[in-house]
């Protein structure tokens, strides 16, 4: 059996629990604002394109420090974010959860385009090559490590303030019960707000990570938002746990099927697990069986 | 009476168009509109039920690949290339829909799991590019026999004809099934399922008959479009933006209605037309621009569609002035 197990094996999995960072991170992100608003933003991996164009532009044209530009770029992504909740999402509060839907469909048509227009076409990236770190025989990047551990600790800090502080408390109850928060006097608009500019905030954070992985133009969002979207589905809509493992499930499978085929394939053989999955568990992975 | 009267008359100027005028530019997009219409009719038949399918571009590709690569690679007519690619997306359709429904799985989750079929799609065509060309492509050959057997025909005429006749079809189609009892049964689930279901509607059986049937609708959409267009690529018949073009234009001219998705075709195929001939290929980008921010200030202002919004005030004016 050790043949099976051999160096390249071993090498796909641990780049899988990388992934799966970045993965987890965007998850989380999203089913934040399905936890707390109950929409889905569909445009969510559009965002995070814009965001990777925002490091672009801070970095490479106006010369900002990575470590400058970063924070700038979150915030910029969490103003996003809000402003997307306040204009899009609030008029139709009220209205079926579907025209919600497409409503943030229609952005994500408007967030491509838009970059289509006004940053081209074109494949750009930072021109930062970080050195690949050599274990042994095998090979992981500096840029993937930096990212998982940055994942890691975004979503420590999300979890801490959660946990810790009197909004995240309230963002936290209203997940629970929406009707009765307005009622103990808890101001829901105001918290909507922030939750939007927090995930929007998560998405900033993964844009910053990715650019340094990946060269972003105005489609990049189609790369990673579908699986986004599947490993929310398949952990439970708006369970955080949930998603988190379903991400490094998901990035595993990827990992491992590109090991043996093309990366394409990885993804194929995603898709068609997440099908099987919700036949087995149509309510999420951690679902309680009724 | 009046009114059929008036679609009697109506086909038949549109049957009579071509023998009049034949300018081919214009035949071109009418053909275009006509095959969209017939795309996004097929969305609607589920979406005005509230079963929202982000992947409908899964299915049209599905249609247009199934049909190309059965010509080129087995040498199978369309004729039966065409069948036996609706027959694969009415089968795919029901491996991810029947437990969809089985399931309960409604609203949210049921559009993010349709949106990942469009993503599988089209990442099944990429990552077959031996075979589907990839993101590159893929062309019918071109037939050196017969034209009819074939499917490919040279005069835009001809298209026109066959586009018109499956438009009429799915607008014909559209009309049994609003007269028919799935209709009542289907609006009762959209509303309650619960509820229906205690009144003796077979919920999952009612909402798989109407999926299946749109699919398979809009994988002929696809074929169609493949053969008359020669050339299929995943971005203009597969996957998600495909996917919400389709909801975006049906939303637009109004679900609810039978000629609203074609209203919503020829709004979207002209407002692309006019600014990719105003900008050129300054325009790349521009044209979905307009569509999303459209997009997104119909769902929050008129959420009933062009065609929708303008019936319902034509038969009371005050009532439906909130529209």
């Amino acid at each position: 059996m050790m043949e099976i197990f051999d160096i390249y094996l071993l090498e796909a999995l641990v780049n899988g629990i990388l992934l799966g960072g970045v993965l987890a991170l965007l998850a989380l992100g999203l089913n934040l604002i399905f936890g707390v608003i109950d929409v889905t933003w569909i445009c969510y991996a559009e965002l995070v394109m814009i965001g990777m164009y925002g490091m672009y532009y801070l970095f490479s044209v106006y010369g900002l420090p990575y470590w400058v530009a970063a924070p700038i770029c979150i915030l910029l992504v969490a103003a996003l974010g809000a402003a997307l909740h306040f204009l899009v999402i609030e008029p139709l509060l009220g209205a079926p959860p579907i025209n919600q839907l497409l409503a943030t469909g229609g952005v994500l048509f408007v967030l491509q385009s838009f970059a289509t227009v006004a940053f081209g076409i074109d494949f750009r990236n930072l021109g930062i090559r970080l050195p690949v770190l050599a274990l042994g025989e095998m090979h992981f990047s500096y840029a993937r490590l930096l990212a998982f551990v940055a994942a890691l600790i975004g979503m420590v800090a999300v979890y801490l303030f959660m946990t810790r502080t009197y909004t995240g408390t309230a963002i936290r109850a209203i997940a629970q019960d929406r009707q009765i928060m307005a009622l103990m006097g808890v101001d829901t608009k105001k918290i909507y707000l922030v939750t939007s500019a927090l995930g929007g905030g998560l998405a900033g954070l993964a844009a910053c990570l990715l650019v340094l992985q990946y060269d972003v133009h105005p489609f990049v969002g189609l790369s990673f938002g579908p699986i986004t979207f599947l490993i929310c589905v398949l952990g439970g809509l708006g369970n955080f746990v949930g998603g988190f493992v379903a991400a490094f499930l998901f990035a595993e499978i990827i990992s491992l099927g590109g090991l043996f085929s093309d990366l394409e394939w990885g993804y194929v053989l995603a898709f068609a697990f997440f099908i099987v999955m919700m036949f087995i568990r149509p309510a999420g992975l951690l679902a309680k069986r009724s | 009476m009046n009114k059929q009267l008036a679609w009697g008359v109506g086909l038949a100027a549109l049957v009579a168009l071509p023998f009049v005028y034949r300018d081919p530019y214009h035949l071109h997009i009418l053909v275009l509109i006509l095959i969209w219409s017939f795309a996004y009719t097929s969305w609607s038949m589920m979406g005005r039920f509230g079963l929202v399918s982000l992947g409908h571009g899964g299915f049209m590709g599905v249609g247009a690949y199934v049909t190309a690569l059965l010509w080129n690679h087995l040498g199978v007519s369309p004729w039966i290339g065409i069948p036996a690619a609706m027959l694969c997306a009415g089968v795919l359709a029901l491996i991810v829909a029947y437990p969809c429904f089985r399931f309960r799985i409604t609203g949210h989750y049921f559009a993010l799991v349709t949106l990942a079929l469009s993503g599988i799609v089209l990442q099944i065509i990429i990552a077959t590019r031996d075979y589907t060309g990839g993101s590159l492509g893929y062309t019918p050959e071109r037939t050196k026999g017969s034209h009819i057997v074939a499917l490919q025909f040279d005069d835009k005429v001809v298209w026109y004809l066959i586009a018109l006749g499956i438009w009429a079809g799915g607008l014909a189609i559209w009309y049994w099934i609003d007269r028919s009892m799935s209709r009542y049964a289907m609006e009762a689930i959209s509303e309650d399922e619960d509820a229906a279901a205690a009144a003796g509607v077979n919920v999952t059986a009612e909402k798989l008959r109407i999926t299946v049937l749109s699919a398979v609708m809009t994988a002929m959409a696809g074929a169609l479009y493949g053969q008359y267009q020669m050339f299929i690529s995943p971005d203009t018949v597969s996957g998600i933006a495909v996917s919400l073009q389709m909801v975006f234009a049906a939303v637009v001219g109004g679900i609810y209605v039978a000629l609203g998705p074609t209203v919503g075709a020829i709004i979207t195929i002209l407002l692309a037309e006019v600014l990719r001939i105003g900008f050129g290929t300054k325009a790349v980008g521009w044209d979905n621009l307009v569509y999303g921010v459209l997009l997104v200030l119909f769902i929050i202002f008129l959420p009933k569609g062009i065609l929708g919004s303008l019936l319902a005030w034509l038969k009371s004016p005050s009532k439906h002035r909130d529209g």
